[in-house]
């Protein structure tokens, strides 16, 4: 069971739990927003990971399995029973019958055979490739080597059977829009990208480039009763000080938080109780190069998580906006070890690590990083006066996010600080530091521990789910022993909710994702 | 047709500015560090990314896909933005009319406001009304569009309640005039200080003097010598100030979710969308020419003795 730490505060939680109480009310605008920049990627999900794309992708979209926040797990959503055989390498998937693209036509099996066999086009480089790839016989078609994914067969119009290469929950790898299921006859049209139709409870109407989409109530949705809303509109606001304005212009329903504004909201009584969080599965850090000398030994990487004062810098610089880290996996992780405590603050011990490593005067380091307020500049500047306490001296190197993407899938630092995904699957997390996972994959620090590799390949067999999470708390115990980076924080997302939506779900894997047809809004709204 | 050659001269004229850009901006996002690539997802796939970057030329010397480029360009194909898939051409046509609306309120709230603010503090140079326009002129020439965007959302969404704070909506007049407001104050203050000095020389020019000792009115000498020789000035400013909107609109576009070319401008660089990015900057310098061609077309209409030289 997936934990959940999420967290409505103060007069939130009591008025939420009052409305929550309440009989979902019919009709009304959902009017949401999208933070992450100016505009959307693409109408075409497939095309595109970003966080912000899945914003409105959960609104018009649906795939296979979907992120269920009560349960902390991905649930079926478009089968109505799932039957597991061959070993753990069979999934048989009886769909729903119920299920209507946008267009009025039904959804079956061969929908959802026609949209893998897609995102498997390795002319294409589409981005859900990684999470198909594990059904037997996808990678051949992104190779060229065969037409159809072997894997899949249609039983029948409503039975489909998904033979794996490995023994994984495809429930991780099926949930989100990346591999959101087209109608085969209509995705292949060139006007897709121009009028998308899916599965999900709203239908496209609008896309307003730089500004907003616009989403209807699709009535033949297969949950009964379900939308509550007559229509979603997200609009596209990349300034969190205008989202502000906006939110308390009431405007928008919803608004994504930044520290300062946290702090701002917590101390005035009317926004308050209006705050959402929840622990998400990010993990903050300082990755440390091994082929730098200093940093391949383990005393020294040890010693920069005792000489950083970790909690101070959470309290006053992220504005408590965060979780304490411990070890990789976060928080909200199933296998996150609550006994676990994180590297004290401790300069003597710090000063005495190095000393035993060879380096009682200390060395120097470039520490790469982007002027990200929660994990960049802000955060490296206050860390350095402490790493120079021990004698650690960093020079710092700024460079934009999309340059540290690059920096850090090659290996071009000595040191680099980040924000990386540990989450939804601590397998899938935790596979990032197994020596077999190249460093541009995941692997950035590249880490290397045969040990690890080990306990991390009997998780993988394990079949009893206990035994599993035991040994990938094991895994990460000995991640925080060898501390290939400096432990941060766990991100803390936080969003502002207008009193009168309701069904707001406390998503770890992106607070913003929203299974839109569990909203509603009440008589208040101005939007009603 | 002195007209005609004038235009046909101008024009190939432009060939080499565009060229320049074109160039310039290529080898700029040729040689900056980062791609669309890595900027996707810091969750990507080695596998995909590999193949991403074959698909999209990234592997290919830059002097082949700068040849690509130029021929496609050639034939008005601004290619297909590495984000969205789609033509970069159908992206900026969406984007350009906002953009338009934007810029041109800007510039009408500017001019009808600054050039005669600036007339009215020449004709009486050093008074109340002088001292004041300038003084405005200065705060606005002064003020972060950033933070005056900002304070006119509180005023007059938050506080007033009379506009929306932010969006297209149906990208009418209540959409439009916070935006094209926070974008105009400042041209509409240089427009003042320009115009006042102009004015300010004029009267002070020999013609203007032989006009007042012939007897001609005040009324008359400022309407025929020091308006019409003002004009000639202004509008250079004017011109010039068409351009530097078309930049100054990323900030404003971005602050208040305007759906324009300067959104997607800020977008394209962030995401290394290097087509997106070389379309919208050749989209905008192509408009800042027209419009320079346009003034010069101008000055002939309001000084006959300014003919096409």
């Amino acid at each position: 069971m997936f934990r959940k730490i999420a967290i409505v505060t103060g007069l939130g939680l009591a008025l939420a739990g009052a409305a929550e109480a309440q009989t979902p009310r019919k009709g009304g605008t959902i009017r949401m927003t999208a933070p992450y920049g100016s505009s959307f990627t693409s109408l075409d999900i497939h095309t595109t990971q970003r966080a912000q794309d899945e914003i409105y992708a959960k609104a018009l979209h649906r795939s296979l399995y979907t992120w269920d926040s009560a349960e902390g797990k991905p649930v079926p959503e478009l089968a109505k029973e799932v039957t597991v055989s061959g070993g753990g390498l069979v999934y048989t998937f009886k769909l729903r019958d119920d299920a209507y693209f946008h267009n009025g036509r039904k959804m079956t099996a061969d929908d959802i055979i026609w949209s893998y066999n897609r995102i498997m086009d390795g002319t294409k480089a589409y981005p859900g490739a990684r999470f198909v790839r594990v059904i037997e016989g996808a990678a051949a078609v992104e190779k060229g080597q065969a037409k159809e994914i072997s894997g899949l067969k249609k039983i029948d119009d409503f039975t489909l059977e998904m033979k794996l290469t490995e023994k994984v929950d495809p429930g991780f790898y099926f949930f989100t829009a990346l591999t959101s299921i087209y109608p085969a006859d209509e995705g292949a049209k060139e006007s897709f990208i121009q009028h998308p139709i899916g599965l999900g409870p709203f239908k496209f109407v609008e896309h307003v480039p730089g500004s907003r989409i616009v989403l209807e109530r699709w009535e033949k949705f297969y949950k009964p009763g379900k939308p509550y809303a007559d229509k979603v509109i997200v609009s596209i606001m990349g300034e969190a000080a205008a989202r502000d304005v906006a939110f308390r212009n009431k405007e928008i329903d919803t608004s994504v938080l930044g520290p300062a504004q946290y702090v701002a909201y917590q101390a005035d009584p009317n926004l308050k109780g209006t705050i959402v969080e929840v622990a998400e599965v990010f993990t903050r850090y300082m990755g440390m190069n091994p082929a730098f000398k200093p940093f391949s030994d383990k005393r020294v990487r040890q010693a920069i998580n005792y000489a950083i004062d970790t909690d101070l810098i959470i309290s006053k610089l992220v504005k408590g906006k965060a979780y304490r880290a411990t070890s990789w996996l976060p928080l909200t992780s199933p296998a996150y070890d609550k006994a676990m405590k994180p590297y004290a603050y401790d300069p003597a011990k710090a000063k005495q690590l190095l000393t035993e490593a060879g380096y009682p005067q200390g060395f120097e380091f470039e520490w790469t990083t982007s002027q990200n307020e929660s994990w960049g500049l802000p955060i490296v500047s206050a860390v350095i006066p402490m790493l120079d306490k021990v004698g650690i001296k960093a020079k710092v190197k700024q460079v934009e996010t999309a340059v540290l993407a690059e920096v850090v899938r090659t290996g071009d630092y000595q040191a680099f600080i980040y924000s990386q995904q540990s989450g939804p699957d601590p397998l899938a997390a935790l596979k990032c530091f197994h020596s077999s996972t190249p460093q541009p994959a995941c692997n950035y620090m590249n880490f290397k521990n045969a040990d690890f590799d080990k306990i991390l390949d009997e998780a993988g067999q394990a079949d009893d789910a206990a035994k599993r999470t035991q040994l990938l708390q094991k895994a990460n115990a000995l991640l925080y022993e060898e501390a290939p980076v400096w432990f941060f924080n766990y991100n803390k997302a936080v969003m502002a909710v207008q009193p009168w939506l309701h069904g707001i779900q406390q998503n770890p894997t992106e607070l913003t994702h929203q299974n839109t047809e569990e909203l509603w809004v009440d008589e208040t709204s101005p939007a009603k | 047709m002195p007209m005609l050659s004038f235009l046909i001269r101008r024009l190939l004229q432009s060939i080499p500015t565009v060229l320049a850009v074109v160039l310039l901006v290529f080898v700029l996002f040729s040689v900056v560090p980062g791609s669309i690539v890595s900027s996707m997802s810091d969750d990507a796939d080695p596998q995909v990314e590999l193949r991403l970057k074959q698909q999209l030329g990234l592997n290919d010397p830059v002097y082949v896909r700068f040849g690509t480029y130029i021929a496609k360009l050639a034939t008005g194909d601004f290619g297909t933005s590495f984000r969205t898939r789609e033509p970069v051409t159908a992206m900026i046509a969406k984007r350009a009319w906002p953009t338009l609306q934007l810029i041109f309120a800007a510039m009408a709230f500017s001019v009808v406001l600054g050039v005669p603010l600036g007339f009215i503090a020449a004709l009486r140079p050093g008074g109340l009304v002088d001292s004041a326009a300038m003084v405005l002129a200065v705060s606005g020439l002064s003020i972060a569009k950033f933070w005056l965007g900002l304070v006119l959302m509180y005023l007059f969404a938050l506080k007033l309640g009379w506009l929306p704070s932010f969006g297209y909506g149906d990208g009418g007049l209540k959409y439009l005039l916070l935006p094209a407001v926070t974008l105009g104050v400042s041209p509409m203050a240089l427009f003042a200080r320009t115009t006042r000095a102009a004015v300010l020389e004029i009267m002070t020019a020999d013609f203007v003097r032989t006009a007042r000792s012939k007897g001609m009115s005040e009324t008359r000498v400022v309407k025929w010598h020091v308006m019409r020789n003002a004009l000639v000035i202004i509008l250079t400013t004017v011109g010039l100030q068409f351009g530097g909107l078309m930049g100054q609109a990323v900030v404003v576009e971005k602050l208040f979710s305007w759906p324009g070319i300067g959104s997607l401008l800020v977008d394209s660089v962030l995401q290394r969308d290097i087509p997106a990015v070389q379309g919208s900057i050749l989209v905008v310098v192509l408009a800042f020419l027209a419009i320079n061609l346009l003034i010069d077309v101008l000055y002939g209409v309001i000084d006959p003795r300014i003919r096409y030289a």
